[in-house]
């Protein structure tokens, strides 16, 4: 191992560790059997624990959206009942927002992630990072109460007063909802927390991978607005149960209050769901195209811009709900305003990708994927936030496509990318690269035959949650089906190709996409502890004009921090020099 | 990872560098933990506001129904506990173990007075017919249509804050215990501070809570 002397006034000891393309010790050799996965406080097991729990949830999700687009091949009644239908589509959209989109990317990949990009052993809270992922659970088993008992027809929004008479089990599912925010608000805490607290010698907050500026920006959201979806499922709860009177026409409350008080969390919601995948964006663009991140600060700043700003907007939801004239003009100018920070971190994605080496391995196209889709649910956004063309468009399949381009083309795609990116560094596997691009092309296909045609039928006015329809759409609606069903054939193509990687893929080597970040220099799957050194860091994680041994430094004592007191000492007292390190 | 030897203390938890960064992180955590809690009460006080903004008449008939007495007695009980849980942390700085114990044992107590007499508040209502709800609600001595509303604002605030005395006191017998064994001493206190950041806030919610319901005329 050769000391990388680093040219500096001050006289450090640092010393290259490069990673075992062929470690012998990994997290998955350590504390092997299920309970030992059960209780385990490791930040790697629970993100994975959390992807197994998302992809179960996102497979029954996905099922349920697949009866929804068959029942709707015909413009009456094709197979299923009329109410029937109407569980379908509130479980799809509660199963995705709830237990998909919102702890998809931190909750799954940023747990397994975040800490290593860090230099961390682990989260700050790891026992908090375990019991948020039981009371995830917890929420999952009081949905599925409901859906024994009287299932849920109020669509995934609760609207009362709808909501308070409805014959389905709603508690059940509001009290779910309930537990289930816990598992969101310890994660966002917990981030949090270990972003300010846990940083390996020479992170500054300039030299942050984009990834973990945008969970930070996640976490605050999560941490401010969903105590607020807390108090209002729980005011529901109570208002279904002992007729509060707060959110309930008939008994003196009133049902815009509830709109408000929901979506005060619900916009900022969609937020938690798609700045995380900013964040995958901006690594996987960066690896892929070898070069720095064009404009740094921009997009990390704009991370915490959108967060901001998407606690100002909630109104946008109630145009038509019967808020004042004054608050709808100023909700509607508040909405154009997300489209600058977003837009902020569009073109500079583009500008990183200007002049840059690029290799086209498939989490790079599944960013080419996410910016051509995102664009359009962005855009489309934009009209939907202009007043005179959303009371027209609102309740359409216009909004249905719109969401769907920006959760599913946003968040899902860069999901994608991200588990692409990863999958080698958190299973030691590599995938089959032809299969997983024939899998994007269908993705890609398929998405866009399910959702362009809803954007058109939506704007002649196709309502959205109906079960039958008048006989123009039919085309559109058909059209629909079938790309759905090329969307359906495109997970099943991952989903095989992951789990043949699973136990017949080629090893992988520790840093096959020739990374400069942290994480890459760990071994694929890393150590148990994720560093068998205390890692130093003396460029920014997209320098990739550094040479790669400059990106492996680590204190050049043989201890992990705390093995002996001579050790310790020294460690300290290199922390403390390295602390705001920088070179320039 | 290699041979844990006896080099770090055994409330260092592995995964940090040293002790000062895992009472920072704990400290922080915590904070975070404050503002959740703050929001989440924030939902319950933006109810208030909108329903007292559309029925002035209605807060100020129905106020009067509470019992101001007790609810400055248990005003003067939290914020005694909040001195006494104040001292604990002291006591704990300065490596008074007894007193850390004796200053839990007072706190554990006032909030239990606090819970009594909020008992006795609320079997009198429910006596008059005055429930949480208009399922439930009976009273017939205020003149006012949505007089159930008042009262499942004033059940649903003052019960969730309740909810948090109840956990507080789980939370000091916990640390009671610890302190017990010796755990605690200027070395090592972080739960100690946790838990009166924690009481702390209990006591401030009760502090609006206070005026905003009783005293409004």
């Amino acid at each position: 191992m050769a000391t990388a002397e680093v040219s500096n006034k001050k006289t450090l000891k640092v010393q290259r560790f490069k990673p075992s393309d062929n470690p012998s010790n990994t997290y998955l050799t350590d504390e092997k059997g299920v309970w030992a996965w059960m209780t385990t406080v490791d930040h790697k097991k629970i993100g994975i624990m959390y992807l197994v729990a998302v992809a179960i949830f996102f497979a029954v999700g996905g099922a349920l959206a697949l009866l929804l687009r068959t029942e709707l091949m015909t413009p009456a009644k094709t197979f299923i009942e009329a109410d029937t239908y109407n569980q379908l589509f509130t479980l799809h959209g509660a199963i995705m927002v709830f237990f998909v989109l919102v702890p998809s990317i931190p909750a799954a990949l940023g747990n397994f992630i975040m800490p290593m990009q860090l230099g961390a052993k682990d989260v700050a809270f790891p026992k908090l990072n375990l019991a948020s992922f039981y009371i995830y659970v917890a929420g999952a088993i009081f949905t599925f109460i409901a859906l024994a008992q009287h299932g849920l027809d109020t669509g995934w929004t609760f609207y009362t007063p709808y909501s308070t008479e409805s014959s389905s089990s709603v508690i059940w599912v509001t009290m779910g909802v309930f537990i289930l925010g816990f598992s969101s608000i310890l994660t966002g805490t917990n981030f949090i927390t270990t972003i300010h607290k846990m940083r390996a010698p020479g992170i500054t907050w300039g030299k942050l991978p984009l990834n973990v500026w945008a969970l930070y920006a996640t976490s605050i959201i999560q941490v401010l607005a969903t105590p607020v979806l807390a108090i209002t499922v729980l005011l529901l709860t109570m208002e279904r149960w002992l007729g509060f009177g707060i959110f309930d026409p008939a008994l003196g409350g009133d049902p815009v209050l509830f709109q408000h008080f929901f979506w005060f969390y619900s916009h900022p919601a969609v937020y938690i769901m798609i700045v995380p995948g900013f964040g995958i964006i901006s690594e996987v663009i960066s690896t892929f195209s070898k070069k720095t991140v064009f404009g740094y600060w921009a997009i990390a700043l704009s991370s915490l811009a959108i967060a901001f700003i998407g606690f100002l907007v909630w109104g946008h939801h109630m145009f038509t709900s019967g808020q004042s004239a004054v608050a709808t003009t100023v909700f509607s100018f508040l909405t154009f305003l997300v489209g600058i920070p977003t837009g902020i971190k569009i073109f500079n994605w583009i500008a990183t990708l200007y002049k840059g080496s690029i290799k086209m391995d498939t989490p790079m196209i599944y960013v080419f994927i996410f910016l051509f889709l995102f664009s359009i649910g962005g855009f489309t956004g934009i009209m939907l936030g202009a007043l005179s063309v959303d009371i027209h468009l609102h309740d359409t399949y216009y909004v249905v496509a719109h969401f769907h381009y920006v959760m599913m083309g946003g968040t899902l795609i860069a999901l994608l990318a991200g588990l692409h990116f990863w999958w080698p560094k958190m299973t030691g596997k590599l995938y089959n690269e032809k299969l997983a691009k024939i899998a994007s092309v269908f993705i890609f296909v398929g998405f866009n035959v399910t959702f362009l045609p809803q954007f058109v039928m939506g704007a002649q006015g196709m309502p959205r949650r109906y079960y039958n329809y008048v006989d123009q759409f039919t085309a559109f609606h058909q059209t629909s089906t079938i790309g759905s069903y090329l969307l359906g054939v495109g997970f099943l193509i991952i989903l095989y190709y992951l789990m043949h990687s699973l136990f017949k893929g080629a090893k992988s080597p520790a840093n096959p996409w020739g990374s400069r970040g942290l994480e890459w220099q760990a071994t694929s799957p890393p150590d148990f502890h994720n560093f068998d050194h205390t890692p130093v860091v003396i460029h920014g994680p997209y320098d990739y004009h550094q040479p790669m041994e400059e990106f492996q430094l680590g204190l050049a004592v043989d201890t992990n921090g705390h093995d002996s007191e001579t050790a310790k000492e020294v460690v300290d007292k290199e922390r403390e020099q390295w602390k705001n390190y920088s070179l320039g | 990872m290699s041979n844990h030897s006896q080099a770090h203390p055994a409330h260092l938890q592995h995964h940090f560098v040293d002790s000062d960064q895992q009472f920072d992180a704990a400290k922080m955590g915590m904070w975070v933990f404050i503002v959740n809690e703050i929001l989440f009460f924030g939902g319950l006080f933006c109810a208030y506001i909108v329903f007292r903004a559309w029925y002035p008449d209605l807060f100020t008939m129905a106020a009067t129904k509470l019992d101001t007495t007790m609810g400055a007695i248990n005003t003067v009980v939290l914020i005694g506990s909040s001195l006494s849980v104040a001292m604990a942390i002291r006591a704990a700085q300065l490596n008074k173990t007894k007193w850390i114990k004796i200053n839990l044992l007072i706190t554990i107590t006032l909030a239990c007075v606090f819970l009594v007499i909020k008992y006795f508040e609320y079997s009198h209502k429910m006596h008059d017919g005055i429930f949480p709800g208009a399922t439930l609600y009976t009273y017939e001595g205020i003149d006012h249509p949505l007089a159930h509303v008042f009262f499942s604002i004033y059940y649903v605030m003052t019960g969730i804050h309740a909810i948090h005395i109840i956990v507080g006191i789980g939370l000091m017998i916990w640390i009671y215990i610890r302190a017990k064994r010796n755990e605690f001493g200027s070395e090592y206190y972080t739960p100690v501070e946790m838990v009166g950041l924690y009481w702390h806030l209990v006591d401030v919610i009760w502090i609006f809570l206070f005026p905003l319901l009783y005293l409004i005329e």
